[in-house]
């Protein structure tokens, strides 16, 4: 089975997140990045279908140079080569731009399942792996929690609402959106690592793909207009000092005030 | 008619937040000065159009066929896309549900747009709609607008607008017609197929009952520090509970999750550990009497829910708690 999964790096998750003068996006200085958590679920669905029914994982993802970092532990994890759309415009804030890239990156590809995480930590559409469903004309199902081989085709487990979940089946190719969970997330061995370096990671840009660039682009169905943080609507009692202050008012208000204890 | 709510059902009994979406399309239709209709796919489904007939509209659509008994991503695409071609709306709005978000990321792109999914809140500016959905699991906020010609689409986060009441003390209304189409679909076009809805085995927890649950997240960091947390739980005679990343990690239990996709929860008390409150955990347990946040990050959105709160590193907040709860016992 040939599985591409696509990932997609984002800032880190305990990051201090600001505002830039744009308004238009975060301030990116010092953040740090890391791969996109579902993603990472992704990768080890896709891994795991390797190991049980062999076949090629390809690594996909669009993004600038800094991209190359989550790419090459995604390889070091057991990806057997990976593609990179070095695209500097990233925080395009589009998840139909993104996914005409990867499914241009797809075309010459064809793959037998193509995965992704459900959502990304960052914008957070959970839009992206329908989106390219749909431009790649193969059937998907969303969340899914688990993925079992059938002689034609595929069943896979997608997670509902309030502990419900569902069956379905489909023919391959197909597309999945992976749910955080699905396997339990490997580490790079050392070993890893080091053949990491020697496997393939094919570069190409928007225009190696034939995508128009922004000013050639669809006009976009959804404009940005500002980014902000959120304002407090709750007035929070916050309890300051030493951790040993801070508990001690905690606990006089919670018997007295709440009177909870 | 310009503002289009689809509403969703499953075998006849409607998902009670598809009503909150009703109610947020005849709002903006108010605030937009354009009339709100509604739709409702599926078989059978003629008493579901009656109701909603009822409910202060300008038209009603019910969309039939077989092959929309059962949910598929491809019938309801190709359904929506013929009801989209006669409805004309200028806006179409759904509830952020799973199956919503199955589909009309699909639907949008078949017609070269994107869905402003997930969005918390709206407001009118020069007779333009803009919405705001949440980045970055709910740290940033962001203002959108539509561009380009109609229909444009969103999804409404549950709870973002709270269905109104429209009984009869509400003012009269005249019956909305109710509109049949019968889309072109064959079984062919559907690739995927549904099988039964299930539950796994029966859980064994039952959050539900707890006065006092102490929730832990992923900034317990590794299972070392689970104890830490069961101490807590011991000294306050809590239950445990925990964020989908703990149970993902298989720290806790399944049957221990709270959140969109676990268990829903409203004690006495809450306690949040190390859990930053991204919304698919707030909607487990928002309605608790009082919540208290225990977390390293001031800006994490779970204090927008706290009660209480104390900022810092929970490896050493939590063993001061155990101290300060044993001292006053």
């Amino acid at each position: 089975m040939k599985i591409v999964v696509a990932i997609k790096q984002v800032p880190a998750r305990d990051s201090q997140l600001s505002i830039a003068s744009s308004g238009k996006w975060i301030e990116e200085a010092d953040l740090s990045y890391e791969i996109n958590e579902p993603d990472a679920y992704a990768l080890e669905a896709g891994l795991e279908l390797k190991e049980a029914h062999g076949g090629e994982v390809v690594a996909l993802s669009a993004g600038p140079a800094r991209v190359a970092q989550t790419i090459r532990e995604a390889l070091a994890k057991g990806a057997d080569r990976a593609i990179h759309i070095e695209d500097e415009n990233h925080a395009a804030l589009d998840p139909l731009a993104t996914a005409r890239l990867l499914a241009a990156a797809l075309r010459s590809e064809a793959p037998d399942l193509v995965l992704t995480g459900l959502q990304s930590d960052d914008l957070g559409y959970g839009q992206t792996g329908a989106i390219l469903a749909e431009l790649l004309g193969l059937p998907h199902a969303t969340i899914v929690m688990h993925v079992e081989k059938l002689d034609r085709g595929i069943r896979v487990k997608r997670e509902l609402e309030e502990g419900w979940f569902q069956h379905v089946e489909m023919p391959l190719p197909a597309l999945l959106t992976i749910q955080t969970g699905i396997g339990k997330l490997r580490y790079a061995t050392l070993m890893g690592i080091k053949k990491a370096r020697t496997k393939e990671v094919r570069r190409v840009t928007a225009a190696d793909l034939g995508v128009a660039g922004p000013e050639g682009a669809p006009a976009a169905s959804v404009t940005i207009e500002r980014l902000y943080l959120p304002q407090r609507t709750k007035r929070t009692q916050l309890f300051e000092g030493s951790p040993q202050e801070a508990a001690a008012q905690l606990v006089q208000k919670l018997r007295f005030e709440a009177r909870v204890i | 008619m310009s503002i289009l709510a689809v509403m969703e059902q499953r075998a006849g009994v409607w998902n009670r937040t598809s009503f909150e979406t009703l109610a947020a399309a005849r709002r903006f239709a108010g605030e937009l000065d354009t009339t709100a209709g509604a739709a409702v796919l599926g078989q059978s489904i003629g008493h579901l159009a009656a109701e909603l007939a009822s409910q202060h509209l300008e038209k009603v659509y019910a969309v039939e066929h077989a092959l929309l008994q059962d949910y598929t991503p491809d019938a309801y695409t190709i359904a929506l896309r013929q009801l989209v071609e006669l409805a004309k709306p200028s806006i179409v709005l759904f509830p952020h549900t799973y199956q919503v978000s199955d589909f009309l990321p699909k639907l949008a792109a078949s017609l070269g747009k994107v869905a402003v999914s997930d969005a918390i809140s709206h407001r009118v500016d020069h007779g333009k709609l803009v919405l705001a959905r949440q980045l970055f699991q709910g740290k940033v906020v962001v203002d959108a607008r539509f561009a380009g010609d109609a229909p444009h689409f969103a999804s409404l986060q549950a709870g973002a607008y709270p269905p109104d009441k429209l009984g009869p003390e509400g003012p009269p209304h005249h019956a909305a017609p109710v509109e049949k189409l019968a889309p072109r679909i064959s079984p062919g076009d559907v690739r995927t197929r549904p099988l039964d809805l299930f539950r796994e085995s029966q859980q064994s927890v039952d959050l539900g009952a707890a006065e006092i649950i102490v929730s832990v997240g992923r900034g317990i960091q590794e299972a070392g520090n689970m104890p830490l947390i069961e101490k807590l739980a011991q000294v306050l005679g809590a239950e445990l509970g925990a964020s989908r990343p703990v149970c993902d990690a298989g720290w806790l239990p399944k049957d221990r999750q709270v959140g969109g996709s676990g268990q829903t929860v409203a004690p006495k008390m809450y306690m949040a550990i190390g859990i930053s409150g991204a919304i698919q955990h707030l909607v487990g347990m928002k309605a608790s009497r009082t919540v208290v946040a225990i977390n390293k990050d001031p800006n994490a959105p779970i204090f927008e829910v706290a009660d209480y709160g104390i900022v810092g590193n929970l490896l050493e907040v939590v063993p001061a708690l155990i101290e300060a709860l044993q001292q006053s016992k």
